[in-house]
């Protein structure tokens, strides 16, 4: 009998972490086969209208860049958050609070400039995103209360109150939806190509993401960052102050979010609606885990996962799949990414196994 | 023992090569072990000893060579494959599940079947306890025992799984003198039982104490197998360093300065409402090694963490050079002038980062040109301190590559470097071979000379002597009795060490 058996690596191979993207989409593909059969499309038509046919065109392919332009944001705010040893689950309630204090900004704003309106709509949107970050990390910090529960709970909370708030105070007076007012038409995000909804959010998220590895991978905060992620213990000795530094990479990872929120409200929707996040903050985790927690493979993972929603939509009318097909994509494929970095550590053998009954 | 030829040696390894990167950790070792000897490993740290012990439990697979268990080859992957040929292993760090007792430790991966027999562990215990006279109590929790009791528990392990070889990485290294007593009287009846026992050691005593046989290990490669008998202290030293050693003494000097770093009245609280330090007083003045000597677990810890920012204290107050840096945190320690060379030095070390990251943590700030780090300085100021403290790695290895002694080089660099007025060093040696003990030594020393004062705390008592000026004894958590090093002998010590001359001394 021929056994298959794991051995622990002392060291992970270093083609290993190239190959792991396309090994994890390779085998995502083989794995997601099935549901593409079960829902009456052949898997490699399938497959090349998922992720060819979004590049093909100009209109789909400017429509890839909109839908990563949410998650370039939270794939960048788990990234930092994920690098200090912060395990902020809550991306999605960040956002949709930013979305909140983004929404509100919008219809208070119509008599300031059009820069100042619009900063004010994204930073607004930081705010938002960072205060509902607050509670967990200083719980964290000073109570030592674990962040994956605390930011995980209070995403549905910040879901309850977009539903609460449109269902409510905020419906739409004119409408009845629930849906909030329309924000001024100069809080709006600019279109920044002609006939196509490619919007300011998106040069906003590429410029924090610059910025974002610009001080991960070249200033003493980024490297103070990463020491409190790998050994808080080994950190703490070296005279770094772990705990706030930790707080404020919580912050800063709310606050990024936040603005994701800002930037769909102010670029997409023009008003708070309560499908203003398609779980774009919890896309954010595979994002970050899919780029290795570096800031250009978040952009590459982020602009990936678009072309899998722009082609998942497109799949809908064209095959006839339903689009939630992305979703089973998506989750398949971040399993296999996880199982992946677990079997970095590993070897994988063939050999006959003993016989048994000696020893 | 038994004689060559009718029975098969327990163990036979046959040209054991093992690399990580450009350093070759095993060269072409050939080892035989006899069962019902001791055979000990005996070379300095990074020599290979550990590498080829754990390479026979697989824990590390070797790039070539053979192994042979009675006279079988066998290929071993995995410490599941060992533990099936019959071999156990003790490591350094032990895999003990802390919240379970004994008998579910001892059980625990060794379990056929459904059932959990329990009982039957327990009985095993109580029998291992009777034969071998290693001591447990079957139903204690693992995370009440002592590191010694623990170690035990590992043993017993090892044999409730049958084991017919067994390895024991620097056992000695965590126990007292008490214990290890217990422990060699342990091992002498295993021996006796048959059982091949495999002993990696770098202290010449005990080997000569307990060992059968001794191959010496130099570099990765076999330097000598001998009969313990026929062997003398100075050819095996000479074996082990391939030099002559020259033992490292402070020179008398009574030029201490003023007072830099005073302790008055410390006290620590701890679990359990006792106490860890209570009414604690020094003072190290500028040019003078203060030794702190006492069995571990008598408070050196927490006074070692409250005077490294790392805990604070319930009273007293701590003063470096006239500033007050009572609970203050580690910034402010080392801001004040301190250097701090921890016991653990891989939690002084973040282990993942790169050897000059490491070397720069502590003060990052000033590695910066604008907004960034300026990587081109920090690769300059690791390069400087490599060969300046003779480390054996290059900037960009993580810290984690590196050995025992070259880890606590790293750890010395990045302190003394910076010139601290006091140096709290904690164990400073434990676990490294001869050279890298005596480098360890001379910089402390020069750091006398330079007018640091030092505080030393330390479990060796040849180091205290050899080294500090005064010396104080700690004993449950209070200074027992305070003393020149001229005037302390190791009697008197261990006296004060014990708490048998405690009215005496207070």
């Amino acid at each position: 009998m021929i056994g298959v058996r794991l051995e622990a690596r002392a060291a992970p191979a270093r083609w290993f972490n190239l190959a792991v993207a396309p090994i994890a989409i390779a085998v995502t593909f083989v794995l997601t086969m099935g549901f593409v059969l079960a829902a009456g499309a052949s898997p490699l038509e399938a497959y090349d209208t998922f992720i060819v046919e979004p590049l093909t065109s100009r209109y789909t392919g400017l429509e890839v860049l909109v839908a990563a332009t949410p998650l370039l944001f939270t794939g960048a705010a788990v990234a930092i958050a994920f690098r200090a040893g912060y395990w902020n689950i809550g991306a999605e309630g960040q956002l949709l609070v930013g979305a909140i204090a983004a929404a509100w900004a919008g219809t208070v704003v119509e008599d300031l400039p059009r820069v100042l309106a619009i900063a004010t709509m994204a930073g607004l949107g930081a705010l938002g995103g960072a205060v509902w970050a607050l509670g967990p990390a200083l719980m964290r910090v000073y109570l030592g209360v674990d962040e994956v529960v605390t930011t995980l709970l209070l995403n549905p909370v910040a879901l309850l109150i977009v539903t609460g708030l449109l269902n409510g105070p905020w419906r739409n007076p004119e409408t009845h939806f629930p849906e909030s007012e329309r924000i001024s038409a100069n809080a709006e995000f600019p279109q920044i190509l002609s006939d196509s909804r490619v919007h300011l959010g998106f040069v906003i998220a590429l410029a924090i993401i610059v910025a974002a590895w610009f001080v991960l991978a070249r200033t003493a905060t980024g490297l103070r960052l990463r020491a409190i992620g790998l050994s808080p213990e080994g950190a703490r000795f070296a005279g770094i102050g772990v705990e706030r530094l930790l707080l404020q990479a919580a912050l800063v990872s709310g606050a990024i979010a936040g603005v994701a929120g800002a930037s769909e409200v102010a670029g997409i929707s023009y008003q708070l609606t309560d499908g203003i996040s398609s779980g774009f903050g919890y896309t954010g985790i595979v994002v970050a885990t899919l780029g290795g927690l570096t800031m250009p493979g978040v952009v590459i993972a982020a602009l990936f996962l678009g072309d899998l929603v722009v082609g998942a939509d497109s799949a809908g009318f064209e095959l006839g799949v339903p689009s939630q097909l992305a979703d089973i994509v998506k989750g398949v494929l971040l399993l296999v990414l996880i199982a992946l970095l677990v079997f970095r550590h590993y070897r994988v053998s063939l050999r006959r196994a003993q016989g048994r009954g000696r020893s | 023992m038994t004689a060559g030829g009718a029975t098969p040696p327990a163990v036979q390894l046959c040209g054991i090569t093992k690399r990580f990167g450009a350093v070759v950790a095993n060269d072409g070792v050939d080892l035989v072990v006899e069962r019902g000897e001791v055979h000990a490993l005996l070379g300095e740290n990074g020599a290979g000893k550990t590498t080829l012990m754990r390479i026979l439990y697989g824990l590390t697979r070797p790039d070539a060579g053979r192994i042979v268990i009675d006279g079988r080859p066998v290929a071993i992957h995995s410490p599941k494959d060992a533990i099936a040929a019959g071999i156990g292993m003790v490591t350094q760090h032990f895999a003990l599940v802390k919240p379970m007792t004994v008998a579910e430790n001892v059980i625990l991966g060794a379990t056929g079947g459904v059932r959990v027999k329990l009982d039957d562990a327990a009985r095993k215990v109580a029998e291992a306890a009777e034969r071998f006279g290693i001591r447990a109590d079957p139903y204690a929790r693992v995370a009440d025992l002592s590191v010694g009791e623990q170690q035990r528990v590992e043993i017993l392990k090892a044999l409730y799984r049958n084991c017919r070889v067994l390895i024991l990485d620097e056992p000695t290294a965590v126990l007292v003198p008490q214990e290890v007593e217990a422990l060699f009287a342990a091992l002498r009846r295993l021996r006796d039982d048959g059982i091949a026992i495999v002993f990696i050691s770098h202290k010449l005593y005990e080997v000569r104490e307990i060992s059968t046989r001794v191959t010496v290990l130099r570099r990765g490669a076999v330097v000598g197998t001998r009969r313990i008998a026929d062997a003398d202290d100075r050819e095996l030293a000479s074996l082990m360093v391939g030099r002559p050693t020259l033992a490292v003494r402070r020179t008398e000097s009574g030029s201490a300065g003023e007072v830099v770093l005073r302790v008055d009245g410390l006290s620590v609280g701890s679990r359990g409402g006792l106490e860890a330090l209570r009414n604690v007083s020094f003072a190290v003045r500028r040019g003078e090694i203060l030794g702190v000597a006492g069995v571990s677990g008598n408070g050196q810890t927490e006074l070692v963490d409250v005077l490294c920012g790392m805990l604070r204290p319930a009273a007293g107050r701590i003063e470096v050079d006239g500033v007050d840096v009572t609970g203050s945190s580690p910034a402010e320690v080392v801001a004040a002038g301190v250097g701090r060379i921890p016991e653990d030095r891989h939690a002084a070390v973040v282990s993942d980062l790169t050897v000059a990251q490491n070397l720069a943590l502590e003060h990052l700030d000033g590695f910066r040109r604008a907004l960034q780090l300026d990587d081109r300085r920090l690769r300059r100021h690791a390069e400087e301190l490599i060969s300046r403290f003779t480390i054996k790695a290059g900037p960009d290895d993580a810290a984690r590559t590196l050995s025992g002694g070259n880890l606590q080089k790293l750890v010395l660099a990045r302190v003394l470097s910076r010139e601290p007025k006091v140096i709290v060093v904690s164990q400073p040696t434990r676990g490294l071979d001869v050279a890298a003990t005596e480098y360890v030594h001379g910089e402390l020393l020069a750091q006398r000379e330079r007018g640091a004062g030092v505080l030393l705390v330390s479990e060796d008592l040849d180091e205290l002597l050899a080294l500090a000026d005064r010396l104080v004894v700690l004993y449950e958590g209070r200074i027992v009795g305070e003393m020149p090093a001229a005037e302390a002998d190791p009697e008197r010590l261990g006296l004060l060490m014990a708490g048998l001359a405690e009215g005496m001394a207070a």
